[in-house]
């Protein structure tokens, strides 16, 4: 017998005299009345920060912000003026020295402070891992309340990579102090476009 | 070793057990406001034992359904029923690939398996990318926390190890320092690694895909480098549908140390560019516990902590006393239940009070299951002749009322009068660095009858 049958019907085995239906997920839940101000104090919270963008295109508001990086690699249309190319190389090794990565989530999360990251034509999903720095585009219409409706709004129907990013990387693994930049990027700025 | 002579030598050092206690009630704390901000937080509980409930009970079903969808999204999986099938899947798998260096992040299944050393053994490099897992890694210890690996080290201790294995400055212990140092040192085995491992905290059913939620991005940054991804996943981290992590994302970070959310909840259902994604499904000793109606709840842990960070006796006895993979309350029911006779010391590793079971994020009645594992340990003869005897003792006096009041009172008389080295000599074990407390003049048996004679 193979270990998958072994498992399988050791479990059966063991079938219970009754079950419980699957229950309904969403449930009633926290609605934030300002949902710009909870995600902005929520990613504050875990040590990123949230920006909306005024009559400026993205280009400006990183030639402003990001003065000195001399690596920005961009997987956002809107974001012209990348000085490598996300997607060329083979493997994502060559990408070990991006210092900004201009990326697009396609959702936020206003009680977490996370966006959800799911991007096909994104080659290397090492990309928002290997930078110094993320910039993350959103448009700022979809914010939504909690995981619940976060949950509605995702789907894995084909195969993919999808992650919801909430701040920089972080840790406390010594004497539990929170440290900011721990393997993956040192700060993350969410932008509302 | 038990867990009372495990933990003699942890309180052995007072300063540093209130130090550990106090680290860790923090992290309660900290879980309680993140708890509190929550109004939904109870519901969210009950709907997440209601989903683990249902799941565990048609767990063959789930199972198959997980294999069927990730096989259609063109993942690898495998099955294996102890320990020693899973290492060697993982070695094999690697030599397929002609892999040599992995890149692991956290991983309490695989420390259950002792993945380490058989892959050693075998000429693989393993590095735990997860810093705190890399302390204790280098210091050739066991993580003492599940969630925190090196709770239990000073920043100094830490200091040092980074000082022998990774150049740091002498002396400098900040944290900031020592985590910037170990970044570059990892960034260096992530780009060079051939092959990464990660454990999973959820399997989705309905996709086929795993769930993977981490801090520092280790588990992300390792998987995404190397062409070859195996992800080890025990048979209870299945979860029927996607939208179920809308529950169990709100409830996990909360719980463990009152962060929101981690900052990474990656959904893995395929592999990168060019790779593989294989995911192992494990058994060692699960499915048997499924069989027993009073301790198959513990199958519904999330791994979250939080159990461990509030119990008082984890707090002030380390993770190390407890001999097991997972320490702390949730530990002592599963080592408990896998191993009683091995295991016998630990469900006595606990006052009863019932704090684990209140915070348990899935509502896990860990402390009566530990309370049941007691009458086990006790009718198979494995308590030791000391307490066996007091037992017996006990029970017969409390069976014989006349006695035990005869007794009571000559108690009462006598024992305040004793000197405190007959008191507390060694043959009151009880007694070690506790105090007894004021003898009452009455009985209460006595204090009831009179209050009703004066009715
Ligand atoms: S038993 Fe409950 S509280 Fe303890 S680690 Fe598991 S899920 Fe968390």
């Amino acid at each position: 017998m193979s270990s998958r049958e072994t498992i399988l019907n050791n479990i059966k085995k063991n079938v219970p005299s009754s079950t419980i239906d699957l229950p309904e997920t969403n449930i009633p839940h926290t609605i934030y009345e300002n949902k710009d101000e909870k995600f902005t104090t929520s990613l504050a919270s875990v040590g990123g920060n949230a920006v909306w963008l005024k009559d400026e295109s993205i280009d400006e508001f990183v030639a402003k912000n990001y003065k000195d990086f001399e690596v920005i690699v961009s997987t956002c249309k809107d974001y012209t003026c990348s000085t490598k190319e996300a997607n060329k190389p083979n493997t994502p090794h060559p990408l070990e020295n991006v210092d900004l990565a201009v990326i697009t989530a396609e959702f936020a999360v206003a009680e977490n402070g996370a966006v959800w990251v799911k991007n096909p034509d994104n080659r290397h999903r090492a990309l928002y891992f290997l930078a110094t720095q993320l910039l993350i585009i959103i448009p700022k219409e979809n914010i939504v309340d909690t995981m619940h409706e976060a949950y509605e709004r995702i789907e894995f129907d084909k195969s993919g990579y999808g992650t919801f990013i909430s701040g920089p990387s972080k840790t406390a693994d010594i004497e539990q102090s929170l440290v900011i930049g721990a393997h993956g990027p040192t700060d993350a700025c969410v932008l509302f476009v | 070793m038990g867990h009372p002579e495990l933990a003699e030598k942890f309180i052995a050092n007072n300063e540093r057990m209130h130090w550990h206690d106090k680290a860790l009630w923090f992290v309660r704390e900290k879980r309680d406001l993140a708890a509190h901000g929550l109004n939904e937080w109870e519901s969210l509980r009950e709907v997440a034992k209601q989903i683990k409930t249902h799941t565990i009970d048609k767990l063959d079903f789930y199972l198959e359904e997980f294999e069927k969808n990730a096989k259609e999204k063109g993942l690898h999986v495998h099955w294996a029923k102890d320990a020693k099938e899973h290492n060697e899947i993982v070695l094999k798998l690697l030599l397929n690939r002609g892999s040599k260096k992995l890149v692991k992040s956290k991983s309490m299944l695989t420390e259950e398996c002792h993945l380490n050393p058989y892959l050693e053994e075998n000429g693989i490099e393993v590095i735990d990318t997860d810093l705190g897992e890399r302390i204790v890694q280098l210091r050739n210890e066991a993580p003492s926390h599940i969630v925190l690996p090196a709770i239990h080290l000073k920043k100094e201790e830490v200091g040092k190890t980074f000082e022998k294995f990774l150049k740091t400055e002498k002396d400098n212990c900040d944290p900031t320092y020592l985590t910037r140092a170990a970044r570059v040192h990892l960034r260096e085995k992530f780009l060079n690694a051939d092959a990464s491992l990660t454990g999973v905290n959820f399997g989705i059913a309905e996709t086929g895909g795993v769930v993977v939620c981490t801090n520092e991005g280790n588990a992300d940054l390792g998987s995404s480098l190397p062409k070859l991804h195996i992800a080890s996943m025990g048979i209870e981290k299945i979860i029927p549908r996607l939208k179920d992590l809308s529950i169990f994302t709100r409830l996990l970070a909360r719980s463990a140390t009152g962060q929101p959310i981690t900052s990474y909840t990656s959904h893995f259902h395929a592999p990168v560019e060019g790779g593989e994604l294989h995911i192992i499904i494990v058994d060692n000793g699960r499915s048997d516990i499924i069989a027993n109606d009073d301790f198959k709840q513990s199958l519904h842990c999330i791994r979250c902590g939080a159990c461990i960070n509030t119990c008082p006796v984890y707090r002030r006895s380390g993770g190390h006393s407890y001999g097991y993979t997972i320490p702390g309350p949730i530990g002592s029911t599963l080592g408990a239940s896998k191993d009683l006779r091995t295991n016998k010391t630990l469900p006595f590793a606990c006052t009863l009070c019932a704090s684990c079971s209140n915070v348990c994020p899935s509502k896990i009645n860990i402390h009566n299951q530990l309370y049941k594992h007691r009458q086990s340990v006790v009718s198979a003869g494995l308590l030791g002749a000391k307490k066996h005897t007091i037992l017996k003792v006990a029970t017969w006096v409390m069976k014989h009322p006349a006695l035990l009041d005869f007794g009571g009172k000559m108690a009462r008389k006598i024992v305040p009068k004793l000197p405190r080295s007959i008191l507390y000599s060694k043959v009151n074990v009880w007694g070690k660095k506790r105090e007894l407390p004021k003898f009452p003049k009455n009985s209460f048996k006595e204090l009831y009858k009179q209050r009703e004679e004066k009715k």
